[in-house]
């Protein structure tokens, strides 16, 4: 029986980057705000100091910071008629864990999606006609424009003091910017991150090519930096240790280095850590939600009732508590219906690896951050014409680096031994001279019919609850896509002088042990059908409006981009609407 | 007075301690617990009062972190032993309640107790003692209004001979002068109102000013720095070496106002100070107390020679300091301002006394947060990862860098700042 603890304004469930935006914002109203999460406090100099945070061992290899799966875990398969196997160790992608959520170990790759991209159904179908699309893909339009979000991508921006080069100021392209980006009303508030050689070197060669090649934008400061809220971030030192690691120098952007300080001076905000969400409670017309039921570190059970529910966990964990939570009906692939677990995605990255004369090519690989880099955009969303192609979908593509860490960069020539002497020989003689993009080619991943997420009828977690069942595969269309694109990486790469490049395309069926990256989306889409989507416009439930839904699980598809910067720019954008309109008159905002 | 009859005087009151003879305190008060005769309506004093009781950092001793305001039981160390903060709400019968104005006024201002025993000077009264009458009767008026906390307070907890009280009375005649401020009519009233803040109600040469062996200010060094409580209190004077000579008026205010500065940022027992008490002052009298510690008098002794750029020290000093610090205090030793404190022209690296630098370095530290700043950016301990040989050549590193010159660290330093933290006898 859980114990009731006095009734709060807003009970907010996960302290990533949504819930301290919506901490933040909510708190500003006025409102009395908890935050309940399941990790660890985390702190910079305490938990991930410069004196051992470059740890490639502890942190990439072993996982430190990450939800350990005998704590929680979910299932996978590639086929519905698969039996689904729970994952025991972390591959494709790494569920974060405590406060700062995956806002601590990002890369900082601060990205607006495209225009187009929040009305990906209606420009394909207006541009190539219905019958383009594949039979069983599930597009949708976000039910919310760039343009709307566009002054909640700039507070996001400045919030974390991204560090890039304006290519659209105002409908105005800029040289040295990324023309195809929607029109910004301001320029970013930091110069773009200085770029070490073979991401120079791959900007000129793009350009030969006849593409416009600009900085990548990152959430880590090419200055010292001071945000609107009076936190201050130094610059960033190019250690080459972001994504997987905490950064123990105030460089990277994350919900420590720019909103916790302040919302924790706040009188009317409090959290609970390594407190787990068990339930969103809701009234007996299944309308209202009550509150959150959790367990602590003890094992005490507790009811934390509210007036209003924020759910900003990790997508996947966003759709298992809903599906628990028997809020909204649970999408069913055979009979297509349903919303709870719809319109599952992830990204389709690929890479290419590009060998390089070790006498002419010194790229001192270590000197990186997370989000340097090169990119084009020529290849992303609908900036190319997909007519003579037959596929859609696209994404950018770079030279973007962001380590030279000795575990990982270890690529050798093809033909080389995988042990022995002359295995080291050959990383001795490519180390400095390769090129490791990593995810060199990020495309996206569109939705379909039968992939999804849905609650596993056989395993259990510690309370007996089902785990998440994810079924996920590559169609024709993401592969097809990335065979393109990988293409098009690869002769630039050929092109900076590489005298041996390796393509890694994207295979199916999905690989859950390969690491590709954390962007998994959806499941709890936002929407302007209540029949289609979970959410409306402003990620507020159709079926509980006291409860919003924040993170990429709101994403009906997921876009040829890293997802945190319309992550962010959607919860500010629902918190605007929560300050603005809900509060005044609480209910649905959006009449069907 | 003079140094030797200072030590003739002290001589004789170790003597007295030693043989354990007991001073009579004098005036023994038959005190009337007749409580306060102020009003509790009097906006504009209980308002005033408030004020004074952050200037005068009173919640730093009598308020224990997260507990009840000035319901007392915080220990205070000192190197005689610990002495612990009464408690100062109304309560009748364990605060103060009970007490008469003019017995509030006795406490503050002469040291004296409830039945007229003697105060240890752990209760800054030699400061106090500067305080306006009318201002103390404000602070008494605040402290009517808080919330009576029934709590009892054993404060004497010193080992003998230091429990008896009546030692203090030879300890007063030392180093206890009574009386009221007395302003300098040729410096500005700006000045005055810092001297008094400075000298009074803050007590800031209680941590700043070195102490003589009988725990007394020696004068003579007023406010060039002192240890304790594993700190080093830094020089606050205007010397343009250990002191606050390179920081402007402005400065020292941001740094008082916020925690953090250009240059530097407070830590251990400073960023209490700064968060309970400076950080809520008004701008003007941090302004006047800057004022008066930019005219503290420069030191006449020499810098020391700096150790040689050879010496094997420097060399592997110059090494670490790459490795380990120059990620966030620059390779130019200036940091980042308002985040990572500048090490270059540092008076606190360059201290005569490295106590505060060893223990940095080993226990790593956190910056104050306040409204202005918030950040709080803080340091990691490298307790773990460098030998004493290590620290010592990385401290003497950074002492003798960009200009700087300060005597070498020793290892043994640093394996006594290890060893008292290993004890935590601090």
């Amino acid at each position: 029986m859980a114990q009731k603890l006095p009734r709060k304004d807003v009970a907010i469930i996960g302290l990533g980057w949504t819930g301290s935006i919506l901490a933040h914002e909510l708190t500003e109203e006025g409102l009395d705000v908890i935050a309940i999460e399941r990790g660890p406090w985390r702190d910079t100099p305490t938990d991930f100091p410069t004196t051992y945070d470059q740890d490639e061992l502890r942190y990439r290899i072993r996982h430190d910071l990450f939800l350990r799966p005998e704590q929680l875990t979910f299932t996978f398969r590639n086929k519905m008629n698969e039996q689904a196997l729970p994952i025991r160790s972390w591959g494709a992608f790494m569920p974060m864990n405590g406060v700062g959520g995956g806002g601590v170990h990002w890369n900082a790759e601060t990205w607006r999606f495209l225009p187009s991209d929040f009305v990906l159904k209606t420009h394909l179908t207006q541009r190539y006609g219905a019958n383009f699309l594949p039979a069983d893909m599930t597009i949708q339009d976000f039910g919310v424009s760039y343009d709307e979000l566009e002054p909640h991508y700039d507070r996001f921006e400045y919030l974390c003091g991204t560090s890039g080069a304006a290519g659209n100021l105002k409908g105005k392209i800029i040289d040295g910017g990324n023309p195809f980006e929607g029109p910004r009303s301001r320029p970013y508030p930091n110069p773009p991150q200085a770029q070490p050689f073979s991401h120079t070197l791959f900007a000129k060669a793009a350009r030969e090519l006849g593409y416009k090649p600009f900085p990548q934008p990152s959430g880590n400061m090419s200055q010292a930096y001071v945000n609107p809220l009076g936190v201050r971030l130094g610059p960033c030192t190019y250690c080459g240790f972001c994504e997987w690691f905490g950064c123990g120098n105030y460089s990277k952007a994350s919900p420590q280095t720019t909103l916790l300080p302040v919302l924790v001076r706040k009188a009317n905000f409090s959290y609970r850590a390594n407190s787990e969400v068990t339930r969103i409670n809701v009234d007996g017309s299944g309308k209202r939600a009550t509150g959150v039921t959790f367990v602590d570190a003890s094992g005490e059970e507790w009811e934390q009732p509210a007036d209003l529910v924020i759910l900003a966990a990790f997508t996947v964990f966003n759709v298992q508590l809903l599906l628990l939570s028997g809020i909204g009906k649970p999408y069913d692939p055979v009979a297509n219906q349903g919303v709870i677990g719809r319109n599952f995605t992830h990204q389709t990255i690929s890479d290419a690896i590009g060998f390089f004369d070790k006498d002419k090519f010194n790229f001192n690989p270590f000197i990186a951050s997370g989000s340097i880099g090169m990119c084009i955009d020529e290849f992303n969303g609908d900036n190319f014409d997909h007519g003579p192609l037959g596929f859609v979908g696209g994404g950018y593509m770079g030279q973007v680096q962001t380590s030279g860490r000795p575990i990982q960069n270890t690529k050798v020539p093809p033909g080389t031994p995988r042990w022995g002497a002359k295995w080291k020989s050959a990383v001795r003689d490519n180390y400095l001279s390769t090129v490791i993009p990593g995810t060199g080619v990020h495309g996206s991943f569109y939705a379909y019919r039968d992939v999804y997420l849905d609650l596993d009828p056989l395993y259990r977690d510690r309370f007996g609850r089902p785990l998440m069942r994810m079924t996920i595969d590559f169609h024709d269309n993401e592969l097809k896509q990335n065979a393109f694109l990988t293409d098009k990486f690869a002769d630039i790469i050929k092109a900076m002088g590489a005298h041996e490049v390796v393509k890694q395309m994207r295979k199916g069926p999905y690989d859950i042990t390969d690491y590709q990256t954390t962007h998994l989306c959806g499941g709890a889409i936002m929407g302007t059908d209540p029949s289609t989507s979970a959410l409306n416009r402003y990620l507020q439930s159709w079926d509980v409006p006291n409860l919003f839904v924040m993170g990429a699980s709101a994403f009906p598809q997921n876009a040829g981009y890293n997802p945190t910067g319309t992550v962010a720019a959607l919860a500010y954008w629902s918190a605007e609407a929560i300050r603005m309109q809900y509060l005044k008159n609480p209910g649905p905002l959006v009449h069907v | 007075m003079s140094e030797r009859r200072a030590r003739r005087i002290a001589g004789r009151v170790l003597v007295a301690l030693l043989l354990g003879f007991g001073v009579a305190a004098t005036g023994r008060a038959q005190n009337n617990p007749s409580g306060t005769s102020l009003d509790p309506q009097n906006f504009g004093q209980v308002e005033r009062g408030r004020y004074l009781t952050i200037a005068g950092d009173c919640a730093s001793c009598h308020t224990v972190p997260g507990g009840q305001p000035f319901a007392g039981g915080r220990s205070i160390e000192t190197p005689f032993g610990v002495v612990v903060a009464p408690n100062i709400t109304p309560d009748r019968e364990t605060g103060i309640g009970a007490w008469s104005d003019a017995l509030f006024v006795s406490a503050l201002r002469r040291g004296k107790g409830f039945r007229g025993e003697l105060l240890y000077p752990a209760m800054p009264y030699p400061y106090y003692t500067k305080v306006t009458e009318r201002d103390a009767l404000d602070i008494r008026a605040y402290l009517n209004t808080v919330k009576p906390v029934r709590n009892p307070v054993v404060t004497n907890k010193l080992p003998f001979p230091f429990d008896v009280r009546e030692e203090m009375t030879g300890w007063n005649t030392l180093y206890f002068k009574e009386g009221e401020f007395k302003p300098d009519d040729t410096k500005s009233a700006e000045w005055n109102r810092g001297a008094y803040l400075v000298e009074g109600l803050g007590h800031c040469g209680a941590c700043h000013t070195p102490k003589t062996k009988l725990g007394g200010d020696d004068l003579t060094r007023a406010f060039q720095g002192f240890a304790l409580q594993g700190w080093f209190a830094p020089n606050i004077t205007n010397d343009n070496q250990r002191g606050l000579g390179g920081w402007s008026v402005a400065d020292i205010v941001a740094y008082l106002k916020n925690g953090h500065n250009a240059f530097s940022a407070a830590t251990g027992i400073m960023a209490e100070e700064i968060s309970l008490s400076s950080s809520h002052m008004t701008d003007a009298d941090l302004k006047a107390i800057a004022t008066y510690l930019k005219d503290l008098p420069n030191q006449t002794n020499s810098r020391p020679a700096p150790v040689s750029a050879s010496d094997p020290a420097m060399a592997a000093g110059s090494a670490m300091y790459a490795d380990e610090c120059s990620a966030c205090h620059g390779a130019d030793g200036k940091g980042v301002p308002y985040l990572f404190p500048a090490l270059a022209a540092s008076a606190n690296v360059r201290s005569t006394d490295p106590t505060s630098l060893i223990r940095v370095l080993l226990e790593g530290a956190r910056s104050v947060a306040t409204a202005g700043e918030p950040t709080s950016p803080g340091m990691p301990s490298f307790a773990w990862k460098l030998s004493d040989d290590e620290a010592a050549a990385v401290l003497t590193y950074i002492r003798n860098a960009w200009g700087s010159s300060a005597s070498a660290i020793d290892a043994r330093q640093v394996g006594e700042e290890r060893a008292s933290m290993a004890r935590n006898d601090r």
